[in-house]
């Protein structure tokens, strides 16, 4: 069997994403166990590799591994060779002696896993490229709509507001949630929205006019960054905060929100809605695991029916 | 809502009779009464009979027009009111026969931020004899860096935003104000300008400063800055405008700009139209202005593209200086004239009178034009409307002096100079702002 890597979004099928979705389904009653090991993936070998700080989704993935029975490895870029001027090449070649079966990796550039893929012979996961791709994500995102909105997601229409420019989590998420049927509507200021991006088939508006059409509402973190001198793309969290930032009083009964964290309360989100468990905000964060399961699962054991999910547990 | 502050007055009750009504908006150039009550315009016609308490102005020779507006005026308060303030610039414009004007944001501090430009609305309320409205900064300081709060600073009514003064410097901040400015539903108004070239400039770069030894300031320095921002433009599909434009080769750019779609309006300084760089020969300080006075092809150029509309209005660049700062050699004077109070009568005598421009027209491009520009209702002089207008005795000779004008400061390219052609009486959103009748 050819290594199958998870790059983008585009990687996958409608098919292989509904796949993944099952399987991740299939793996929540380990995790409700009190012994929330299986020994699927028992003398497989798992390689973290964070290019840049990510808390979150390396523990996610480790654990994941770690209860699928793998063994794990996790490499950080501080104090590795990395700082030493080793390239990635470099890095993918001398992993290559263990022997890995995958390898995750997070990287600020866009087309690190290429690099990377193109110099193992371990299946790439990319979990985070630059501003360009963020699959895993993406997967856990729409697991989490699935589990809380019903299984199928045709037609819901999807508002995905805030910094576009800079989201890699955006990218996947337009293309994901679009192959499962949904209408996405992109929220950014003019700055912070790609020129061109309604190419890819979703709406392009620059205030909350249209808000009350959302069923969910996506919102992605603005950072600091993007206030300072030279780079100008908005002149003030709080003016980002009035004309775009999402309070209760600006939300429908029915509207559900969710962000791929960590938040900003008080600039893309108010508290009043980081903290309503009716959001989906708190169960992405539980989704992760999950679906990193299903996807370490797949990777290795292959995306086909044969191998379908309930005998292996 | 609202762009433009003013304090009460009370409402004009007049009659205005025999003058010749010259308005392009409601297409009216006849000799005809006009009848205001309580502040509006209730009729125009023929032999109209004043009640009780109406005061008769005979306009018999006269000009009724509607009254102007000025897009790009520097009201000098906050920050330097020995020079101007919201006061004596209201006073300057009323005197001008303008019914509107809006102060740029290089005030000190700067305007670039939404308690001060509520601040200065209070204060427009305690003292401006017409609404006065202010631009906002596109970047904080005015520093060409970051952005100013445009939602917010929009919502508190800023007109538009402009670092007027200074350039924006880079390409880049450009793009973002061009890009940002839509959430304001505004527009960005620019001081074209590339900074290197205008380095140490004190006058057009031509024969006239070859001639005086004054180091120059080519009409690239200008039509370079326009061009890239009106690229800029095109590409964001935002909304511009051109401050005070000098140059033929800045037309040629706007021309193509305006062909293709670009969402650009234009203005020119009545000073650019009526003067050149030959003027410069006297050493006059108050002849030293940025953009600078050009060749007499470039006024020409103007004048012609004002007549078509491809300049859409004229805006003064009112820009007072204290006596001290001009009365030093030219060479180390600041940049600036004043210009609300001379702005009808110079571009009358020397484009109307000379047959370049008919009067119709001259009064579209200061009154409708850059109303509509401000986002506010063109004047006009119809019934049912609010008195916005002006009564000019055409034939009247006048001098410029620090006694005649109202203005703080009189630096003035015609100060000590006769000048045909006086405006009378400004009645600005209903209410007598200038009366110089009695
Ligand atoms: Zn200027
Ligand atoms: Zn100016």
């Amino acid at each position: 069997m050819p290594k199958r890597d998870l790059i983008s979004i585009e990687d996958l099928s409608r098919a292989d994403v509904e796949l993944l979705l099952d399987t991740a389904e299939s793996f929540l009653p380990v995790l409700e166990r009190d012994i929330k090991k299986v020994p699927t993936l028992r003398g497989r070998t798992i390689i973290n590799l964070f290019w840049e700080a990510s808390t979150r989704t390396s523990s996610s993935f480790d654990l994941a591994a770690k209860r699928l029975s793998a063994d794990t490895l996790a490499l950080k870029a501080s104090g590795s060779a990395v700082e030493k001027g080793e390239t990635l090449k470099d890095t993918a070649i001398t992993l290559s002696a263990y022997s890995p079966d995958i390898i995750v990796m997070r990287h600020p550039s866009a087309g690190a896993c290429q690099t990377l893929s193109a110099n193992t012979e371990a299946s790439v996961i990319n979990a985070g490229d630059g501003k360009h791709q963020h699959p895993t994500q993406c997967l856990l995102d729409l697991f989490s709509m699935r589990q809380n909105l019903g299984r199928d997601l045709d037609g819901l229409k999807v508002f995905i507001i805030g910094d576009i420019l800079h989201s890699r989590v955006a990218r996947s998420d337009i293309m994901g949630f679009q192959m499962l049927g949904m209408e996405v509507t992109l929220v950014a200021p003019p700055t912070l929205m790609p020129r061109g991006i309604e190419e890819m088939g979703v709406k392009v508006e620059y205030d909350l006019a249209n808000l009350k059409d959302a069923d969910v509402i996506y919102l992605l973190r603005i950072q600091k960054e993007r206030i300072k001198a030279g780079a100008a793309y908005l002149p003030s969290l709080r003016e980002y905060s009035q004309l775009w930032g999402i309070s209760q009083a600006r939300l429908g009964p029915k509207q559900r929100v969710m962000h791929p964290g960590p938040i900003n309360r008080g600039v893309e989100i108010a508290s009043d809605i980081a903290d309503d468990d009716e959001n989906l905000i708190a169960h992405q964060v539980f989704s992760g695991l999950a679906v990193r399961m299903a996807i370490l699962y797949r990777t290795i054991v292959g995306y086909s029916d044969g191998a379908a999910s309930g005998e292996v547990l | 809502m609202e762009r433009t502050w003013c304090k009460p007055l009370p409402a004009a009750e007049l009659l205005i009779k025999g003058g010749r009504v010259v308005d392009p908006e409601s297409g009216v150039d006849a000799v005809q009464d006009v009848l205001v009550k309580k502040g509006k315009i209730v009729e125009v016609g023929k032999d109209l009979k004043a009640g009780k308490n109406t005061r008769v102005v005979d306009a018999a020779g006269m000009l009724v027009l509607p009254g102007f507006v000025d897009l790009h005026a520097h009201f000098r308060t906050p920050g330097r009111e020995d020079e101007e303030d919201l006061a004596t610039a209201s006073a300057a414009a009323a005197a001008g026969g303008y019914v509107a004007a809006f102060g740029m944001a290089n005030t000190e501090p700067v305007m670039d931020n939404a308690s001060l430009l509520k601040g200065m609305a209070r204060q427009a309320e305690a003292d401006a004899l017409i609404p006065v409205g202010f631009f906002a900064a596109v970047t904080k300081g005015l520093e060409g860096q970051e952005l100013t709060e445009m939602g917010e600073l929009g919502a508190a009514g800023a007109v538009a935003f402009s670092d007027d003064g200074m350039p924006l410097p880079t390409a880049a901040i450009t793009r973002r104000a061009l890009q940002y400015v839509k959430v304001s539903k505004r527009f960005i108004a620019v001081h074209a300008q590339d900074a290197s070239l205008f380095k140490g400039g004190q006058m057009h770069e031509g024969p006239a400063s070859a001639r005086l030894g004054l180091t120059g300031i080519p009409d690239l320095c200008e039509s370079l800055d326009v061009s890239r921002t009106l690229d800029i433009a095109a590409y964001e599909d935002a909304e511009l405008h051109v401050c005070h434009v000098s140059t033929e080769k800045s037309l040629e750019a706007i021309a193509r700009a305006k062909e293709a779609g670009v969402r650009v309006t234009v203005e020119a300084t009545p000073h650019h139209l009526t003067l050149t760089d030959e003027c410069v020969a006297s050493l006059d300080p108050n002849l030293k202005m940025n953009p600078p006075l050009r060749a007499e092809s470039d006024r020409k150029a103007l004048v012609e593209a004002l007549r078509s509309g491809l300049v859409d209005c004229v805006a003064t660049d009112h820009a007072p200086h204290a006596s001290e700062e001009k009365d030093v050699p030219y060479e180390e004077a600041p940049f600036g004239c004043i210009g609300l109070e001379t702005a009808f009568s110079v571009l009358h005598k020397e484009l109307v009178e000379s047959r370049d421009l008919d009067l119709g027209t001259l009064v579209t491009r200061m009154s409708a034009a850059p109303a509509r520009i401000a986002g506010l209702d063109a004047p006009a002089i119809a019934a049912g409307v609010t008195a916005d207008l002006c009564v000019v005795d055409p034939a009247a000779v006048w001098t410029v002096s620090p006694e005649t004008l109202q203005s703080r400061s009189w630096n003035s390219p015609w100060l000590g100079q006769e000048l045909t052609g006086k405006v009378r009486l400004t009645v600005a959103t209903g209410r007598v702002a200038w009366d110089d009748l009695a």
